[in-house]
Formats: structure tokens, sequence, C-alpha cells
């Protein structure tokens, strides 16, 4: 008799729970509203039949359950019975997967007018390519891939030329436009997920599948990676911005062609030297770094890492939270260069330094450290080298207790704070596997003991 | 006459029985010893699978919290876990354990044809589960890529143990195969051999039924496993690229060209979709005959019900790539696999009809079995249905790889077949050792898990639904994700504790049971099946004393109008079936 009450119970908080509980779809932004229309169909479909057979289970155990001198009824089968729940149950399954496959069909015919754009996956974050003028995408090869050409362009494919390439987690849409996304992976599988797009799809390494869909609202919605792709996959996040189209033409156009990237003239040391006086005063003149002043040595950072500080810093996605003392110093300064060669040609002259080593002036367990660590090295390499496709930054020649300030800065939410700011957040997210001030000591001195 | 084999004749009977305690219970060729070995070495190893999800729900409710909880250790925790759960303990208790402990007594055998082999293939299932342990103490500790093992990234730098911890696993997945193949040959080989006079196939009863058929999809899906596992073992020592294409790994241009990962998934998926209906369909069997005898009635749609269960089983060869919609393969098989899918819920929900209907109209004993069957019933219709939303490929695939997914195959292969072992203990635990289960216990058991799982699986549907990704150490600060769905979260967790703690109360009981529980007797459930008939309880090594049972009937002769009893057993022939009063009336009539 309590069981079949608390079946009864069971189906109750479960509808309860339906209606009542904050958690459904994120409103949509594509017109996908076909795909969540066959979801509420289903749900109607299956909660009648949840809530009839339960139902029935629950008079079945209550009237029959066990009395003194009751006899269970003796009756092998019907047939007839069971035909009739045959058709019943096959009429409610083909009412489910006829509109289903309906909405299927229409989700894997893109449509003519519909423009590509290709969304680029590796361990652990998103790269961008539009086709350009001609509309083609030029071929790529993972051979080709290296830190001046990471997504492996052809250099003789004439369709490649043209293709923009943005090299950034951040993408930028037009509003009320159809595209294709091709979706290619550099490394492993990953999966290309806007929970406000609806449709998402595998990256596959050799392969190019595909979704499409219309956007139909402006806004900003998070990139999710939701193919199992390594131990930063949790953190391999991205974002589209959908935007009026005036404002995505403005975007776009500050993201170079391959030509552009190709014809690009080397950095000018010289001129970066000029530049480096004003870094200089705090950073020292061999950018072997001021505690005092709290200029962290720069010998040891590879130039592309140095640049995509700098502009960050100039552009005010680093040091512009108010509880970054430190950052909110280096804003002016890198704001004293005055465009992306500026900064190219002093990131050229700090990488040409020669490598100063820092001292070491953190305390902690280092043992304890190479644990955590283990986490670290899937990017920062195994000996906190740095790996220029993951974006991460070696890490060795920097002051142990910079290191410290900035995983602390991650921690907080000091750093990664801009919502542009994608590879920042990635370490916001990471770092919270350093629980304590502690951790966060015992794994910088570990990093000391690496050479 | 027919040939009877040597080892049955009576005088060579005592030849075979073994005389020390190493024959009897260590090197044993028996079955029910070997049933034994395999479920307790199971559940040993799924109480490990327990600990590493309570090790994950600790991350998920409490992110921020634990220092020991690295993203490493998060990923080898749930690839660990799944892996477990699956192969480990499901299978080898529901096969290993069931199967080999039901198999000969519900047929009426002496043993397995093979009892040698059937005793290689538990320790070659122990050696299987001591290289899956032997990871979690090798350089870089277990594999942390995930259950499914996909590759590339796998067995690439960026994952966890692909120092070594891949190869164990792989290699222990070879051995568990080879000795799934030792235990389901005999299983197969048992019943269609060695059933005793009478027994005729339409005449077993469903345990066996789900156990042949589940061990048939497991011979015929598992080689898909093993060609798999060991293709993998070889793109990751030798360097060879089955299924590794051309790609760039920690900076540099790997050695490999021209694999397909999709390739390994259509692979995993053909045993892994047969695998589902290899844990669900003992599952099945075993819950129709509870429900049978814990209702006092036949079940109901008997041939219907054996139907179900080979069109389901033929069906699962035909639905892999439903766990495919959104792999990159081409999405035009989304039409074809989506139906094949949704054809193989009308069988399926044919079994559930035929459950109830088997209750309805019963003479339902609320005994702990029946509780359990009642809870399965609850958990199995709530995972079935959720089944509809992600076999539906364009309902899939926004829910694909979220939380749903988590909440439904939890509910539909984790809890509702566990609820089953949990019913299947109570019930035939007086059979194996002689004594009853603690009743009060088995009930506070039987309440505390099916609230405390479905308050863990519910919501997990809703936060999929929102969107929540699974195989997230940290969710982070996410725009879309608002704070009430970390704080359920938190819930789910607190609900997954109380739910392993709940679990040692049946540990408890199953061990302080074995000397202080209830003498049973032969036959406590008034059951019609063979197991319960043996002369001896528990029954002694060749089952039946000097001659075999001769079956007479079906296996559900439960309250058949004229006679005595409320129950038939098998073996009991026509004319010694005792009458009832013809006199008596009874309260027939209010059922008619």
């Amino acid at each position: 008799m309590a069981v079949a009450l608390f079946i009864l119970f069971l189906v109750v908080i479960t509808v309860l729970f339906h209606f009542l509980s904050p958690w459904w779809f994120t409103p949509l932004a594509a017109d996908w509203g076909s795909m969540d229309n066959t979801v509420v169909l289903t749900f109607w479909v299956t909660g009648i039949v949840f809530i009839a057979i339960n139902g029935f289970l629950v008079w079945v155990v209550m009237r029959y359950r066990h009395r003194k001198g009751q006899k269970a009824h003796y009756e092998p089968e019907s047939k007839k019975l069971e035909w009739w729940l045959t058709i019943v149950t096959s009429v409610g399954v083909i009412a489910m997967l006829a509109p289903g496959l309906w909405v299927w069909a229409r989700i894997v015919e893109v449509p003519d007018d519909a423009a590509v754009v290709e969304v680029v996956g590796q361990q652990w974050s998103w790269s961008f390519r539009f086709p350009g003028q001609d509309g083609v995408l030029g071929q790529v090869d993972i051979a080709l891939m290296d830190v001046d050409n990471p997504f492996g362009m052809k250099p003789d494919d004439p369709a490649g030329r043209d293709d923009i390439l943005v090299h950034s987690p951040e993408l930028h849409l037009p509003v009320d436009r159809s595209w294709k996304f091709v979706l290619r992976s550099k490394d492993v599988l990953h999966n290309f997920t806007v929970p406000q797009f609806r449709v998402k799809m595998d990256l596959v390494p050799g392969m190019a599948p595909y979704i499409w869909l219309t956007t139909t609202r402006t806004g900003r919605f998070d990139i999710m990676c939701e193919e199992l792709c390594g131990v930063g996959h949790f953190a391999m996040r991205g974002a589209v911005v959908v935007d009026e189209a005036a404002a995505f033409d403005d975007w776009l156009d500050d993201w170079p062609t391959w030509q552009q990237v190709m014809g690009r003239a080397a950095p000018d040391v010289a001129a970066g030297q000029g530049a480096f006086a004003v870094c200089a005063a705090c950073h020292g003149a061999n950018g072997e770094g001021n505690p005092i002043l709290n200029a962290p040595n720069l010998t040891g950072l590879p130039a592309w890492y140095l640049e995509r500080q700098l502009l960050n810093f100039k552009h005010g996605l680093r040091g512009a939270s108010g509880d970054d003392t430190y950052g909110a110093q280096m804003a002016p300064m890198a704001a004293t260069l005055p465009d992306a060669a500026a900064v190219r040609n002093v990131a050229a002259y700090i990488d040409a330094l020669p490598d100063v080593d820092p001292a070491s002036t953190v305390d902690g367990d280092a043992a304890r450290g190479q644990d955590l660590f283990s986490t670290c090295r899937s990017c920062h390499g195994h000996s906190a080298q740095g790996i220029w496709s993951i974006n991460a930054p070696g890490l060795r020649g920097t002051d142990d207790w910079y290191l410290v300030r900035q995983l602390e800065n991650y921690r907080q939410g000091i750093r990664g704070a801009h919502p542009s700011d994608l590879y920042g957040k990635q370490m916001n997210l990471v770092s919270g596997m350093l629980r304590n001030e502690q951790a966060v000591r015992d794994v910088v001195a570990y990093i000391n003991t690496l050479e | 006459m027919a040939y009877v084999a040597l080892a049955d004749r009576d005088h060579e009977h005592h030849l075979h029985d073994p005389q020390s305690f190493v024959t009897k219970y260590i090197w044993s060729q028996d079955h029910k010893v070997i049933a034994v070995q395999y479920a307790v070495t199971a559940i040993a190893i799924g109480l490990v699978a327990l600990a590493l999800s309570l090790l994950m729900r600790l991350q998920l409710g409490f992110p921020d919290t634990f220092s020991f909880i690295t993203p490493d250790a998060y990923y080898q925790a749930i690839t660990m876990h799944g892996m477990i759960m699956v192969i480990y303990l499901l299978t080898a208790l529901l096969l290993g354990g069931f199967g080999n402990y039901l198999i000969p007594l519900m047929c009426g055998a002496r043993d397995m044809v093979f009892p040698y082999m059937n005793m290689l293939s538990y320790w070659v299932y122990l050696l299987s589960v001591l290289v899956l342990v032997s990871s979690f103490f090798v350089s870089g500790g277990p594999t942390g890529g995930g259950w499914t093992l996909y590759p590339p990234q796998v067995i690439l730098p960026g994952t966890p143990g692909v120092d070594g911890g891949i190869v164990l696993m792989l290699v222990s997945l070879a051995l568990f195969i080879v000795a799934f193949t030792m235990g389901g040959l005999n299983y197969v080989t048992t019943v269609l051999q060695a059933r005793c006079r009478g027994m005729t196939l339409m005449r077993m009863p469903l345990s066996v039924w789900g156990i042949f058929t589940a061990t048939i999809l497991g011979l015929l899906a598992f080689p898909a496993l093993l060609v798999s596992a060991i293709m993998l073992l070889l793109d990751s020592v030798v360097g060879t690229s089955f299924f590794m294409p051309n790609l760039l790994s920690m900076g540099e241009v790997s050695d490999h060209n021209g694999g397909s990962p999709i390739l390994f998934q259509h692979l995993f998926w053909f045993f892994g979709h047969p695998e589902v209906y290899i844990v669900a369909l003992p599952a099945f069997g075993i819950v129709s005959d509870l429900a049978s005898v814990h209702s006092r009635k036949n079940i109901f749609g008997y041939r219907m019900m054996v139907w179900a269960i080979l069109a389901i089983g033929i069906i699962s060869f035909i639905v892999w790539a439903h766990h495919m919609y959104v792999s990159g393969m081409n999405p035009y098989f989304g039409f074809f696999f989506a139906t094949t899918t949704l054809i193989i819920a009308i069988p399926t929900a044919l079994k559930v009809y035929n459950w109830i209907l088997t209750l309805w109209r019963g003479d339902i004993h609320l005994t702990v079995p029946m509780l359990f069957v009642i809870g399965f019933i609850f958990t199995f219709i709530n995972g079935g249905i959720t089944g509809l939303f992600l076999g539906n490929v364009a309902v899939d695939m926004p829910l694909s790889d979220t939380y749903f997914v988590i909440g439904h195959f939890h509910m539909v292969m984790g809890v509702s077949p566990i609820l089953v072992i949990f019913g299947a203990i109570y019930h035939w635990y007086p059979k194996i050792t002689g004594r009853m289960l603690n009743d009060r216990l088995g009930r506070i058991h039987f309440w505390l898990t099916l609230f405390g799982t479905y308050a863990i699986y519910l919501p997990m549907h809703y936060l999929g639904i929102l969107g929540l990704p699974r195989r997230y150490f940290a969710m982070g600060d996410t725009a879309f994700i608002p704070d009430s769905a970390h704080a359920m979260n938190m819930g789910i967790s607190i609900a997954a504790f109380f739910v392993g703690a709940v679990q040692m109360i049946f540990l408890y009981n199953l061990v302080r049971s074995l000397t202080h529980g209830k003498p049973a007797g032969s036959n406590p459930w008034g059951a019609t099946t063979l197991e319960w008939q043996t002369p001896q309880t528990p029954p002694k090594h060749g089952n039946w004393g000097p001659e075999l049972p001769v079956v007479y009937r079906w296996a559900y002769d439960y309250s058949v109008p004229g006679a005595a009893q409320d129950f038939i057993p098998q073996n009991m022939a026509p004319e010694d079936v005792p009458k009832a009063d013809p006199d008596y009336r009874g309260e027939e009539g209010e059922h008619v």
C-alpha cells in the first residue's frame, strides 16, 4: 500500500517539477523553434504515457495487494489486449517520430543562400575563418601549421588568399542571416555547441561536418565544447556575438586576410628597441624585471604571448578590472604603442633579448606542486616550456612571485574579468583547481624546480 | 532410452564431488560457487566505482573546495566509474553471477556443460579486474579519456593516463572479453543442450530467456569491442593509424595519417548499444520472474515476452549510431537510426505493459523483492521515456552531451537494472545461503534507495535541457547557467552521498544474514521454478541428488484454478497436483 502511494507521490513530484522548476531551454537565438516544438510534443506524448502507466500501476498495486483469502486470476495471455497495446504504442511512436524526421530533414539540408564560416577547434580553444570574396575556403594542411600559420593555410592555393583569419575564440555574426558552419578540428574530437542555437555537431580531424542556422537576435552567447577533448575540455570556451550587420562588417574588417598575413613585413626589431625605452623604466634595461616596482622579468616569454598581452592591455581586456592595481599601471604604458605593428616590434625585441634566469623567492611544497602540475602540463608542457599551439606561454622565464600573483588574480577573477579575454577566462576555470593560496605556492615551487 | 552422460550416471556421481577446501571454494568448477565468486568480485569493484562517482559528485556539488580533486583526477574518476559500472559490475554480475547461478538450476542441469572452462572464465575475469585496478597505481594513473575511449584524444598527451593507464585499460578489456566468451559459450550451450527432460524452450523461465539472449548478444557484440581495443592498442603502442588521422598534438605534427576516429565510434557502439541490452535483458527476465512469484500470478503474455526479448535482441544490432547523431557521421544516417531506435521502443513498451498486467488481478505480496520490482517498473518507465527523446534524432541534437543524457542512461541502465539486481538478491539469497535477508533492513534499503536515486536523476534531465554539458570539471561563471543550477548540482551531490551511504545497510544485511538470517527452508516464496525444488538448500554439488528433475509444465503455474496450493512446481506431475477441496468456494468470485 505504502509503495503504491509512494509511486503516486513520485509521479506528482515529477509533474510538479516539470512545470515549476526554473530550468528550461535557453531563449532561442536561431531559427530552430521547430526543434523546441518537437521536444515539447515529445514531452506531451510521453508525459501522458508516464502518468497513465504509472497511474495504472498505482491502482493495480492498491487494488490487488494481498489480503487474506485472496487468490490471483489465472489468465496466461490475452491476444486481443496485446494487439491493442501494440497498435496504440505504435501510433504514439509514429506521432513523435514523424515530426522529428521532418525537422531533421530541414536540419540536414543547407539552404543555398547560407553564407559559410569555418569553425576551427583545437585543444582547447576556438578560431574561425571566413571564405572572403570568392566564397570558397582555401585548402589547409596540418603539416603547414606553425606559429605564423596556425590555420595551416596553403600558400599556393588561390582560393585561400582572400580567406579572413579570425585568430580568436570570439566570433561575430550578423543578425537575420543564414550561416553554414563548416567544422574542422586540428587535433582531437570537439563539439561546437551554442546552447541558444540548439544545433550542435562534433569536429572531427580529417573531416568537415556541418550545421546551419539563421541568427534571429543580437546578443553574446557562450560556445561550449561538448565532446570530451582532454583535460582542458571544460575550459574550451568561446563566444558568438550576434551583431547588427554594420557592426559585424566593422569587426570583420579588423581581421587580416591570408594574403595580408603572408605579405606582412618581418617585425622591425630596431623600432621595437626604441619603444622599449619606456618599458625599461620598470622592467629593466635587459627586460630582467624589478620586483620593487612589481615589474616581472620578460625575457623568457615568447613574442606571440607578449604581443597578445600588450594588445590586451592596450584594448582594456587586461588591467581594466578595478581590483587589478598593477595591471592598471600597465594599461597606459601599453597605450603608448600606437598600433599593432608597434606592438609586434617591441614584442620581437623583447623576444630577442637574452634570457635572464629569475631568482627563486617562493616557498612551497614542490612535491605537492608536482601532483597539481599534472594538469598544468597538458597546456604549458612537461617542463613548463610553453606550447604555442595551445596558446600557453612558458612559465620558467617569469618571476615566481609574479606567477603567484597572476594565479591569485585568475583564481579571484581579477584577471580574465573582461568578457572578451577568453584565454584569461580559460585560466579562471583551470586555476579553480588550486583551492587555496598554499596550493598556488606549491605549484609555483614545483615550477621553480624545472629546468 | 536417452543417452545419459557419464557424469550423470549415478554410480559415477560421487567421483566428481570436490574434496578439499581449495577445490570446493577456490579452484571450484561448481557453477554456484563460480557465481558467488563472480558476484563478490563484481560488487567489490562496483564499490570502487561507487566511490569514484562520489568523488565526482564532490567536485560538481562543491567546486573550488577539495584540493585532492584535480581536473586529471576528475576525468580519471568519470572514466573509470563508467567503465567499471557498465562492464565489470553490471555485465559480470548479471551474466557471470546470475547467469551462472540460475541457468543450470532453472534448466534442471547438474552444472554448466564445460565446468573447467567456467572456472577459467572467472579467473580470467578476476585477472581483468586486477589489471584494471593496477592502472590506478602506474605512473600517470588510469586513463581519463571518458569511458567511451574515443581516439584520438584517449591516446594523446593532454589526456590523463596516456603513459600506461590506457594500455592497461585496453588489455583489461581484452581479458574481460576472453573471460566473457568462455562463460558465454557455456551459458548458451548449457541452455541449448543441458535442459532436463520436459524443459522445452517455451517452458523456460524468462530469467533464463533474458540471460540466454543477452549472452548471444554479448558473443556477437564483444568481438567488435575486442578488435577496436586491439587496434587502439596498436595505434597507441606501435604507432599504427587505424583511428588516427594526421593531426597536431602539443604543437607538433603527429606521425599518424589516414585513420578514422569515426570508425572507432562505429565499432565501439556496434558493441556499446547491444551492451545496453546485455545488461537490460537479464534484468527484464529476472524482473518478470520476481513479479510473477510475488504476485502469485502467471506472467502475462509469456510468449509475447519471449518474442519481445528476441526482437529487442535482434533490433539492438541496428540502432547503434543513435549514439552518434552529432558525431559528424553522414547526417542522413539519422533517418534510418532514429526509425529503428523508435521501433525498438515498441517491444520494450510491451514488456512494461505485461509486467503491470502480471500484477493486475494478482495477489500481490509486498515482499522486499516485489518492492524492488515496483520500483524498477517506475524507474524503467521514466528512463525508457527519456530514451524516446534521445532516440529521435532532431530531439536528441539539443540534448546530446548534456546532463539530460546522464539522467537518461543512469535511470535506464544504472538505477533500473540495479534495482532488479537488489530484488534478485533478496529473492535468491535464501537459496544461495539457506538464510533469509533481514526484511526490515531490506525495506529501509528499498525506500531510501528509490527516493535517493530519483532525487539525483530527475533534476539532471532539466539541467540538461537548460544546457549543462556533461564531463565538465567546472562550469565557472557561464552566462546561461543561473545560480539555481549550481545550487541544484549541490543538492544532487547530497542525494548521491545519501544513496551511497544507504548501500552500506545492504552490505551489512548481506554479511550479517549469512550467520544471523532466519533459516529459509527450501522454497520460502512458494515458487514454481526448478531452483526452488532442489533436494538440499543450498543446493549441493550436482544440484539434484541422484535423479535429474523432469518438467511437466511451464514456469508460471501460479493460482491455477482447482489446485489446492497457489503454485505448482514445474517438476510436479499432473497426477500429483493436490486438488482444491471441491466444496471450497472461497473468495474467488470477487475476482471473476
